[in-house]
């Protein structure tokens, strides 16, 4: 192999990961010069279905849009709504929303953990094979994963398109011992995600800084799940600088524009490119983990929550293990002080007017707008999902990571080890191509 | 279930008796597939009574050789499960590719059995949802509908579900293992919520519930949470979309609520389209 030439290399299905994408790597001179990740999935146009519906719909509508991460779809769909018709969800009703997506976060994470990224870092080519000499440890991810997909069975009538949730709470809350085997199981849960900090810590990663800016939601006292704040982590000057704007800004500093290779969009946040995901809640939200979450990151050589940043991202699932055990703690907490509550939802009538609602999905921010009629009619819709978001610093991750095995001394890189690494460098930031392709938002940046 | 081959000794295609296992994704969410993930009990038994040869989502490696898996498998495999709809020019060739190298061909849930929500497009102008969405529609290739996977090649058999049930899907794989036909019941969703012991929400509580025009399968999950039934397994073979309509009225749903509910996630499943006007034909039987 001659890096000196030009070469081309094309990645034409991307595995272990949801939904549907290639690669095309161009390397001139060993120089990187060109990498686009193209999403080849195939249009589904739901902000077009959800014109014309009335407004209890999104929940169920816009869950479909993804199958690993469908509750952080109904919790920003219900945010919006309710936002457009002045309603605000609180106290054991928004708790109970809490430890849904708790559940989710659980389930989705364990799922990239073990089944999708562990692989590479042990040089197996799937979790079958994984199982053959780790069997112990798939067994414990398969474990703590059925954990969170039992929070979802139990509160939302099951783990994928959860039914019980609606605009305003839920249809039906669980009596408070009903919570209690959940409880149980969490116990074990925290155990296993323990352990599995302590497993991915150990694996090997490869050197790597990534300098794109960091953006997540920020609830003082609260790691960031179901609400929040915008929040931007910047690079660039004398040191990080956090700055925040309120959510109904967001389009005004969330541009996304579209390219000839891919069904999804790309997105700038202030002309520049960003991250959203683990490695900007971990640097955002740190100082409000848990105690025993915190103990874990440190322990796992993360550094000390709420001042240290983690850049690498290899390293993305060292805190997505880190998030688990935060995750099975809040819904510990939540079950302990659960009261089942008078009513199982708030009255929502509807009004004319827009609602903006956001959430933390597993792979980052999730931003939903709609605008409704008098009736409650959805009159427009707009959806940024959080892999069109990261686009563009994924394709910079994988042109990093070529150009520095190509400016490696010593044995050329062959096609197949490039190839590893390319789909390496996609995986840390588990994207969801499904939910990349469905959301392609109105705003036209032309010349 | 037979035992766990042991560390080093994964068989070759030529020794190997396992049947082969496909999964393919057309249009879809990923949520059929994912069950299969899912089955978190019994993944590593499953993964031991077939060779999983081609699922993208869990594996890049294609045979024993461990070569790349892409959207084209090599095949043949005994068994494919297909999620997903066709809704452009390339899938409705990878879907005739897909049937020429499988033996026995099963779609998983409303998109591959119904063409799913994306069939919404269906009785829209799919012109006008480009240019709503896209700013450059031009970079975007898709066709008008999204069909069936049954309106491309022949089906050996359909599994329902937006999202398919895990035990449903498990049943179907046991099924084919041991060369029998699957075990899934045809009848409507008030089947199950009797058997569950739920009370009907609509006799109880007035709510306006699907469920006895609705494919069984899920387990009556609504009911037993509150709500009425959504359609999400889609229609029951004969169901009787007079008297239920009659009696979502009854319940206070409105004729546009009506249209809407059956025109969600099975929206081009020929026995719920079209919903009969009622009310229009009340008005031409009181003219005549």
């Amino acid at each position: 192999m001659n890096d000196r030439g030009t070469r081309v290399l094309r990645l034409d299905a991307l595995a272990r990961v949801e939904g549907e994408a290639s690669l095309h790597l161009r390397v001139d001179g060993g120089t990187v010069t060109g990498t686009r990740l193209r999403i080849y999935e195939p249009p589904r146009f739901f902000e077009a279905f959800l014109t014309g519906r009335g407004h209890t719909e999104p929940p169920d509508i816009t869950a479909r849009i993804c199958g690993i991460c469908p509750v952080a779809y109904q919790m920003s769909a219900c945010r919006a709504v309710e936002d457009a018709c002045g309603v605000t969800v609180d106290g054991p009703l928004a708790e109970l929303r809490r430890l849904l997506y708790c559940g989710e976060w659980i389930e989705s994470h364990t799922l990239h953990i073990y089944l999708l990224h562990a692989p590479d870092f042990l040089g197996r080519a799937d979790v079958v094979e994984l199982a053959r000499d780790q069997r112990a440890a798939v067994e414990r991810g398969l474990r703590t994963k059925q954990t969170g997909n039992a929070i979802l069975e139990q509160l939302g009538g099951r783990p994928i398109h959860p039914v019980n949730v609606r605009v305003g709470g839920f249809y039906r809350t669980p009596a408070a011992d009903e919570l209690r085997s959940l409880a149980e199981r969490l116990r074990q849960a925290r155990e296993d995600a323990l352990e599995t900090v302590r497993w991915v810590a150990a694996f090997d990663f490869p050197d790597a800084v990534c300098d794109h800016d960091l953006f997540a939601l920020r609830a003082p006292g609260h790691y960031a799940i179901d609400s929040g704040t915008p929040a931007v982590m910047t690079v660039h000057g004398p040191g990080p600088a956090l700055r925040e704007f309120p959510l109904s800004r967001f389009e005004r500093h969330v541009r996304q524009g579209q390219v000839p290779h891919s069904t999804a969009l790309t997105a700038t946040l202030d002309d520049r490119r960003y991250l959203t995901g683990p490695l900007a809640r971990y640097a955002i939200n740190g100082r409000w983990l848990h105690p025993v979450a915190a103990e874990a990151a440190r322990d796992a050589g993360l550094g000390e929550p709420g001042t240290a940043v983690c850049r690498n991202p290899f390293r993305s699932i060292v805190v997505r293990a880190v998030e688990v055990v935060q995750a099975v703690e809040e819904a510990l907490r939540i079950i302990d002080a659960y009261e089942q509550p008078p009513r199982p939802a708030v009255e929502v009538p509807p009004r004319q007017g827009a609602g903006v609602g956001a959430t933390e999905a597993p792979r980052g921010l999730l931003y939903h707008r709609y605008a409704l009629a008098a009736d409650g009619t959805l009159t427009e819709a707009r959806i940024v999902a959080p892999t069109a978001q990261n686009q563009t610093a994924i394709e910079e991750d994988v042109r990093r990571a070529v150009q520095a095995r190509l400016d490696t001394p010593g044995p050329a890189a062959d096609d197949e080890e490039l190839t590893h690494l390319c789909e390496r460098a996609i995986r840390n930031h588990d994207p969801c191509i499904s939910c990349a392709a469905h959301f392609l938002s109105l705003t036209v940046e032309r010349a | 279930m037979a035992t766990e081959p042991g560390p080093g000794t994964a068989p070759g295609p030529a020794t190997d008796p396992r049947p082969t296992l496909a999964v393919w994704k057309f249009a879809s969410c990923d949520g059929c597939q994912l069950t299969l993930l899912d089955c978190e009990d019994e993944l590593l038994a499953l993964a031991a009574r077939v060779r999983i040869d081609h699922f993208l989502e869990m594996t890049p490696a294609e045979g024993a050789d461990g070569e790349r898996a892409s959207s084209y498998g090599r095949g043949p495999y005994d068994l494919s499960l297909v999620e997903g709809s066709i809704t452009t020019a390339e899938d409705a060739e990878r879907i005739q590719h897909v049937r020429r190298i499988s033996r026995c061909l099963v779609t998983i849930g409303a998109c591959a059995t119904a063409g799913g929500i994306q069939a919404l497009r269906n009785f829209a102008d799919v012109e006008d949802f480009l240019a709503a969405v896209y700013a450059q529609p031009e970079y975007v290739a898709t066709l008008e509908t999204s069909t069936p996977i049954s309106a491309h090649v022949p089906v050996d058999f359909e599994l329902r579900g937006c999202p398919i049930d895990r035990r449903q899907l498990l049943e179907v794989v046991t099924a084919h293992l041991a060369g029998r036909k699957p075990r899934i019941p045809g009848h409507s969703v008030c089947y199950e919520c009797k058997r569950r012991g739920t009370t009907c929400v609509t006799v109880a509580h007035g709510t306006p519930c699907l469920g006895p025009v609705t494919h069984a399968g899920c387990g009556a999950i609504c009911p037993a949470y509150g709500r009425g039934c959504y359609g999400c397994f889609g229609p029951t073979s004969r169901p009787n979309l007079r008297s239920m309509v009659a009696q979502l009225r009854h319940d206070g749903m409105s004729e546009q609520d009506i249209q809407r509910v059956f025109h969600t996630f099975n929206a081009a499943s020929p026995e719920h389209a079209p919903v009969p006007d009622l009310a229009a034909e009340e008005q031409d039987s009181s003219r005549a």
